[in-house]
């Protein structure tokens, strides 16, 4: 009768007796979501780093006999005050986005994982420290944030691009060191000082790798925020001016024609939205791949 | 009271960062042709020739009194000039967080018992709406609204009607992010042994969602209030400008541009003092919401 | 060896064919299954029971046998996605077979109630429990508010709970664990359901608790209530069932009055699950079947200890705790004594059990013994030298001969890592930092060395691996997507690949089936013997440290009460709270 030594050695996964929840669909190797999600990324990768390839045209040509046209297969975004074709444009603003985008990401985490660092690892003094500036800078609403730094270095896209990877830090800083204490204080570290690991071991094998994993995910959920940010200090005239095919800066432009050209404003404002969800919609679908792995 | 200290300082010392000389800017910025006498005149009517210390006291010890400074750009005193300005956004941030709640809840619920293609349209509709960025939506709406249906005016009046889209435009984003984490909590109330037991006892399904589930689904949405009144706040400097919505938010941005320090400065701390009020406040819906909190 | 006055049979079970009064509850043929009907394999395959008034069956069977499927399906709660087939199921004498859920609204509650196992989440947490227990009768009744809450202080009553005025009140995390559990049966009961299904009433619970509570049922029992009880554990179910169904798979292997499946046990199933119980069984005696394949030989030298004859340690006492006293500061700011001084000395070769029930800082002894929090007072000698007073630097050449075992295996693995990984990090021990070193190190001799350290690293993993009974084919598998026995053992595999002669572990069966359990029981023994280990085994579980212990210590309250030689503690307890404990203990005689 050795039936259940030997399936419980083939690591026969038992089966709980519970019903599956019906109401949360189990999910599938790709959503949907991500597969288009995916597409679109792809897309705009593709039209940053070769905007030629996806639209041939010149996105500062001037062609005032064809200005404000409707979307048409012509010009399938329409056109603007100057003739300009709206779909070039946009296709020729991704990059720029994409890269304020990333920029103030990659800044906000830094920034964050500096600080979370800090308040995780050096004790309860730095961490009372930290934590009380972080409550300050909570304090102050992100916008906000972003607004007093440019108070201070004036209007442009280089500070525009600091000043939201400034407001999105504090955030990360929080997260980051929640993730770094809960790992820090998990039984698998603790397993491993049994195990007599040195401090400098356990960090490096167990608590970076655990702590920074998500912050992959984090990134790519932070990108498409850290875009409509950015095209908001832009579309407030305090980031990337007219005429540079900037989203926000296109937005801002179209403002002017809301009433009789509302294509002007509605695409790159469309572009922003399907940006910030495919990121939404990749960063969750990586999350999920982590956290089930 | 210590983080209210602390933004004080930080911005005090913030603005000083800032470079030229803050007196050409009271006079009209560095561009316009000054006369030495006139801004020595400003440098004492401001305090700006004593030692940055002592203009850091003064300053406290101004603002202990309730005394935010005068605007540079607008010649008035900042403090009422902003209180006047509050009521208006206050009441747009309170309206938007009541609207994203329902909008929330009613989302989350329809969506977790619609079965499949409720789940996935509503988790979909609340990713969406929580990436829209307030100025396009703004945008949008107005199309929409008021240049194609001709219902509501496009720049907020003073009344009720003025008020639909400016809230709608700060409400849909915000309730997407609490959408997604009022579903959430949702589901794990919805499968967790109590509300078995309520069925089992005989519950219906609409009573296991009013008795049990809403109050378990709506605590970590509570808790993110806080934080969601600072995104309003941040939301409302975009809707204010793109209706042309007299407020804080407005005053603010106008004050960044001409870069009129004292405004700044003094709608920063209502800001803050804002948000460390409705923290509290938070903190203490929670209590209510959650005995188990009560014990501690 | 049959005493027949026991709890089966002193009840007097109703005959099955007794026509007059409607049996509680009646199955003929269940089965169910989850997802399209015809492709997929039913999770219950044609049970059949029935409960009649003041009478009580057990359904027993581990888990994934299907257990909580019936008992969900009695109330017409098996899931939205669950098919439902039978050739009889009623309620109290009425089909409810294909019943809107209107109609089993109207009956759940008043033709049947529901307890599960954990009060603390099966009562709402953010109500009154007087509330969630008037919520049946607001539901199946027109009485008044006030009328309500005079019965739920009645119903309240009736379950034992002392200060009932005041309980109404209280939340479920403000009650005991037993008196939360009676609020849970207050509520299932409030409308005196002819039938009440019980689902692990008493799994969560402390075994004096426990006691209580399968009072309580059996006093529901014999005023005329039917009950199912549904548990795992038949030397539990012995004290109150007068009939046991044991369900296996999906389907009832066997079933019979109580007394006769526990003693003349017919199917495998049944007597496996018996034997499994470790209650009484003497130390070293095989709890399952043996495996297929004991340690093999090309094993050993790799699993030989690291001191066969180890200078430093001439002593025979290899673990000794002097006065060990550990104070926490609760929230509110008072201070509690988690441990206060304990002392214990554990002998070469042999087990030290230390039970207790939950809050008498068994937990916290064993953190202070691995040096994980540094005690207030006191100190622990790990072969003689000290280890709790010595710094951590000097206590990493010590811990080697240290393994630990723990209760939440999955929590104690880097979710990141393989099986393999996590092994390999065991073995390679401080071998990796100087591999990582040497790696820097650009002559090709360093690199030879490097990867015959790493085959023979491989060598070991594989021999701890067949060491504790598990197939290679597991490397590559994160501990996730293991069940709970095979966790246990990559658990104790990586304990004992530093070569350890202590192992420490704190609760490593709680979590399992009790074959399984049984199954990683006789590993331990098995390891204990061949490799010579000292064991400090902490269990909640009487049965258990009974089994396995040489020595037993009891603790009560962060104190020990009684220690000594496990066979006269448990022949001859002196402590009072050893004699309650004992007395409390379910164990299958007749």
């Amino acid at each position: 009768m050795s039936d259940l030594e030997i399936q419980a050695g083939l690591g026969r996964s038992p089966r709980t007796g519970a019903p599956q929840s019906p109401r949360a669909p189990r999910i599938r190797r790709f959503g949907v979501a991500e597969v288009l999600a995916g597409l679109f990324a792809l897309f705009l990768v593709t039209a940053a780093l070769f905007p030629a390839l996806v639209a041939p045209g010149d996105p500062l040509g001037i062609d005032p006999l064809s200005a404000f046209q409707t979307p048409s297969p012509a010009h399938w975004f329409g056109t603007d005050e100057s003739g300009r074709d709206i779909y070039t444009r946009v296709s020729h603003g991704t990059g720029s986005s994409l890269l304020i985008g990333t920029l103030a990401t990659v800044i906000g985490l830094g920034l964050g994982l500096v600080l979370g660092t800090l308040a995780g690892m050096l004790g309860p003094v730095v961490d009372f420290t930290v934590n009380r500036f972080l409550e300050v800078l909570f304090a102050f609403p992100g916008l906000l944030l972003a607004l007093l730094f440019i108070l201070i270095f004036g209007p442009g896209v280089a500070t525009a691009t600091i000043a939201v990877g400034l407001a999105t830090a504090p955030g990360y800083a929080r997260i980051i060191r929640g993730q770094l204490l809960s790992v820090r204080s998990s039984a698998f570290v603790e397993a491993a000082t049994v195990l007599g690991r040195s401090p400098v071991q356990i960090l490096m094998r167990h608590i970076l790798p655990n702590t920074l994993a998500p912050l992959f995910v984090l990134g790519t959920l932070g990108i498409g925020q850290a875009i409509v940010w950015a095209s908001a200090l832009s579309y407030l005239g305090l980031g990337s001016a007219p005429p540079a095919a900037e989203w926000g800066a296109m937005l801002s432009a179209g403002r002017t024609y809301i009433g009789s050209a509302w294509w002007m404003s509605f695409f790159p404002g469309l572009f922003i939205v399907l940006t910030a969800v495919s990121a939404t919609a990749l960063g969750r679908g990586i999350e999920r791949r982590v956290r089930r792995a | 009271m210590l983080v209210l200290w602390m933004v004080a300082t930080l911005t005090f010392f913030a603005i000083r960062l800032i470079p030229g000389d803050p007196a050409e800017a009271i006079l009209g910025g560095p561009g316009s042709q000054t006369s030495p006498e006139a801004l020595a005149a400003v440098r004492a009517e401001y305090g700006l020739d004593q030692p940055v210390l002592v203009q850091y006291l003064a300053q406290l010890a101004r603002l202990a009194t309730g005394d935010l400074g005068r605007s540079y750009s607008l010649d008035q005193d900042v403090a009422p000039l902003l209180v006047g300005q509050l009521g208006g956004t206050l009441l747009l941030a309170v309206l938007a967080l009541a609207v994203a709640w329902l909008l929330a809840l009613g989302l989350a619920t329809w969506s977790t018992r619609g079965g499949r293609v409720a789940w996935y349209l509503g988790s979909g509709l609340e990713i969406v709406a929580a990436a829209l960025p307030h100025f396009w939506l703004a945008t949008a709406l107005i199309v929409l609204f008021s240049v194609w249906l001709g219902w509501l005016p496009p720049i907020s009046t003073s009344g009720v009607s003025g008020l639909v889209l400016p809230v709608l435009t700060l409400a849909v984003p915000l309730a997407g992010f609490l959408g997604q984490i009022m579903r959430e909590s949702l589901l794990t109330a919805l499968e967790s042994p109590f509300v078995l037991s309520a069925r089992a006892r005989g519950e219906s399904e609409r009573g296991v969602r009013w008795v049990h589930v809403i109050r378990h689904a709506s605590l970590p949405a509570i808790s993110l209030s806080g934080w969601a009144f600072g995104s309003l706040i941040s939301g409302a400097v975009v809707v204010e400008t793109i209706f042309a919505r007299p407020g804080l938010g407005r005053t603010l941005l106008n004050a960044v541009t001409v870069r009129d320090v004292p405004v700044v400065v003094g709608a920063v701390l209502i800001v803050a003092v804002g948000y460390i009020l409705m923290t509290l406040f938070t903190d203490l819906a929670q209590r209510i919401a959650d005995p188990r909190l009560r014990a501690r | 060896m049959s005493d027949e006055s026991g709890v089966g049979a002193s009840v007097g079970a109703p005959g099955e064919g007794d026509g007059g009064v409607a049996p509680a509850v009646r199955v003929q043929n269940l089965v169910v299954g989850f997802g399209p009907q015809n492709d997929t394999d039913p999770v219950l395959n044609g049970v059949s029971f029935e409960v009649a008034p003041g009478e009580c069956l057990a359904l027993v069977g581990e888990s994934g046998s299907g257990k909580s499927v019936t008992a969900r399906s009695l109330l017409g709660l098996a899931g939205d996605n669950a098919w439902v087939r039978a050739d009889e199921l009623s309620l109290a004498g009425s089909d409810v077979r294909g019943l809107s859920e209107q109609s089993w609204r109207r009956r759940r509650g008043r033709d049947v109630g529901l307890v599960l196992q954990d009060a603390l989440v099966s009562l709402d947490p953010l109500r009154p429990v007087g509330r969630e227990i008037a919520d049946s009768l607001r539901l199946h009744t027109r009485l008044g508010a006030a009328a309500r809450h005079a019965r739920v202080l009645e119903v309240l009553a009736r379950v034992g709970l002392s200060d009932a005025g005041n309980s109404v009140r209280k939340r479920a995390g403000e009650l005991s664990g037993g008196q939360r559990q009676r609020a849970l049966i207050a509520a299932a009961i409030a409308l005196d359901p002819p039938l009440l299904i019980a689902d692990e009433p008493t799994t969560a619970l402390d075994v004096t608790v426990q006691a209580q509570i399968l009072e309580l049922l059996t006093g529901l029992k014999l005023a005329g209530t039917g009950i199912l009880l549904i548990s795992h554990d038949l030397a539990v179910v012995g004290r109150i069932a007068d009939r046991i169904a044991v369900l296996s798979e999906g389907r009832i292997v066997e079933q019979g009055p109580a007394h006769a499946i526990l003693t003349r046990p017919e199917h495998p199933v049944t007597r496996q699950m018996l034997a499994a119980i470790p209650v009484d069984k003497p130390r070293g005696l095989r709890l399952s079947p043996r495996a297929a394949a004991p340690v093999s030989p090309a094993a050993a030298p790799f699993l030989a200890l690291s001191d066969r004859a180890d200078p430093v340690a001439p002593r025979n006492t290899v673990l000794e705790a002097t006065g060990l006293v550990k104070r926490f500061t609760r929230p509110d700011g008072t201070e509690q004594l988690a441990v206060d001084g304990v002392s214990f000395r554990l002998e070469r070769g042999t087990t030290l059990g230390i039970v207790g029930e939950s809050g008498s800082g068994k937990t916290t002894t064993a953190r202070l013994a691995l040096a994980l929090t540094r005690p207030d007072a006191g100190e622990v000698r790990v072969l003689g030298q000290p280890f709790s007073a010595a710094s951590e630097k000097e206590r990493r050449l010590l811990r080697p001969r240290l393994g630990a075992v723990y209760q939440d295996a999955l929590s104690s693995f880097d979710p990141r890592l393989s099986v393999e990984q996590v092994l390999r990090d065991a073995v390679g021990g401080g071998r990796t930092g100087r591999g990582a070193a040497s790696a820097s190190a650009t002559t090709a001799a360093t690199a030879a060395t490097a990867a015959t350290a790493s085959a023979a690293d491989r060598l070991r993993v594989l021999a701890l691996l067949d060491a504790v009974g598990l197939p290679q084919g597991l490397l590559g598998r994160r501990p996730l997507s293991l069940s709970g026995g095979q966790r246990q053992r990559v658990s104790i595999a990586r304990a004992l690949a530093s070569g350890p002669q202590i192992l420490i572990c704190d609760e490593p069966v709680s979590s399992l089936d009790v074959t399984v359990q049984a199954q990683v029981l006789d590993l331990l023994d098995e390891l204990q013997r061949n490799l010579g280990l000292s064991l400090l085994f902490i269990s909640h579980d009487l049965g258990v440290i009974q089994h396995v212990s040489d020595q037993v210590a009891v603790m009560l309250d962060g104190r020990i009460v009684e220690t000594g030689a496990t066979a006269r503690v448990f022949a001859a307890p002196e402590h009072p709270y050893t004699q309650t404990l004992l007395g409390a203990v379910p164990r299958i005689g007749f």
